[in-house]
């Protein structure tokens, strides 16, 4: 049973190569921790670097993770702090991000692991080298006229009863066709997009209550790209919204690799 | 349509949804004497729980991904 006082946990943002030249940046880490480097495997082989900060068990710790991560000021606060440490440590060279709240109980199992699966590690950053994540999401696109349309006058109180149910109808109807035609553009949208990168993979749909939008989105995918053809795909991502009236694209990034760091990726 | 945007989060809260898509359901998992594997909690229920909760709204059937009128 390990004390929690004597032995602080290890939170792990990234890995990268140390065949990069390691000085890291002047960056805090989660709950303003010192970040530091960790070299992984023996010191002779100039194998990968994991960039840890010490991390209290009693915030850190699985209890406290599980509630911590209900609570979105502290879940904003600390995906902010991962990521600011996995940006400045891109700035180096190819980075390995590590999922949020990656904690070892100790310095010595996260070796262990990260040691242990250096070769995966190797082929997931031999993937990312030269290469950065974008995002691209896509929304239904408000019509011009508002959805219904125009509808015929009833003065009588049973006819404006009935007109007020044809309209309700019409404008869920209306509603649907949009759904439906941004659907089939994003889908077109993303197999031409997925033509310029190394990679691509689709997250779920952001719920328009998670992310504040009316409009319902119809494409959350993520694109790797070799650096030297972000203009390109920046460009072609502004002509698929050009082109289709039913759909409106926005452009993310660039992303520290996020999305690609899976074998199957 | 003006209304669209009126009660829209702040625009740091739009990147923090972006972000963690990201950070929750990317990056790198390693298993092995770790303290709490995400990958195996719900995430979605997580963070739209905790978005939820911190925007006031009512919880309520938040569905994910198909069709929202279907």
């Amino acid at each position: 049973m390990m004390t929690v006082t004597d032995s602080p946990g290890i939170w792990v943002y990234a890995i990268v190569d140390a065949g990069d030249g390691l000085t890291l940046p002047k960056v805090a880490g989660v709950a303003g921790a010192e970040v530091r480097t960790a070299p992984l495997g023996s010191v002779t082989s100039a194998g990968l670097t994991a960039v840890v900060s010490d991390a209290d068990l009693a915030e850190f710790g699985e209890d406290a993770l599980r509630a911590h991560l209900e609570d979105l000021d502290w879940l904003a606060a600390v995906a902010q702090e991962h990521h600011g440490v996995i940006e400045a440590v891109a700035q180096l060279g190819t980075v390995l991000p590590m999922r949020l709240a990656t904690v070892y109980a100790s310095e010595a199992s996260m070796r262990a692991a990260l040691t242990g699966s250096e070769p995966g590690l190797r082929a997931a950053m031999g993937r990312l080298r030269s290469r950065t994540e974008w995002g691209v999401k896509g929304y239904v696109a408000q019509p011009k006229d508002p959805a219904g349309g125009t509808v015929p006058e009833d003065s009588a109180d049973a006819g404006a009863g009935m007109a007020y149910l044809r309209r309700r109808r019409d404008a869920l109807s209306a509603q649907r066709e949009s759904w439906r035609g941004a659907s089939d553009g994003a889908q077109a949208a993303h197999a031409e997009l997925a033509r310029h990168c190394a990679a691509s993979r689709l997250h779920p749909p952001q719920s328009p209550q998670l992310s504040g939008r009316k409009e319902a989105m119809v494409l959350n995918g993520a694109y790797l790209l070799d650096n030297d053809r972000a203009a390109e795909f920046s460009a072609a991502v502004a002509a698929l919204n050009d082109s289709d009236p039913r759909l409106r694209l926005e452009l993310t990034g660039p992303w520290p690799p996020y999305s690609f760091t899976a074998a199957d990726a | 349509m003006a209304s669209v945007s009126t009660d829209r989060l702040p625009a740091q809260r739009l990147a923090l949804v972006d972000l963690l898509d990201r950070v929750l359901a990317g990056g790198v998992v390693i298993t092995g004497e770790i303290t709490l594997s995400v990958a195996d909690v719900d995430l979605v229920t997580i963070s739209l729980r905790a978005l939820l909760a911190s925007s006031g709204a009512l919880a309520g059937d938040a569905g994910r991904a198909g069709d929202p009128y279907g």
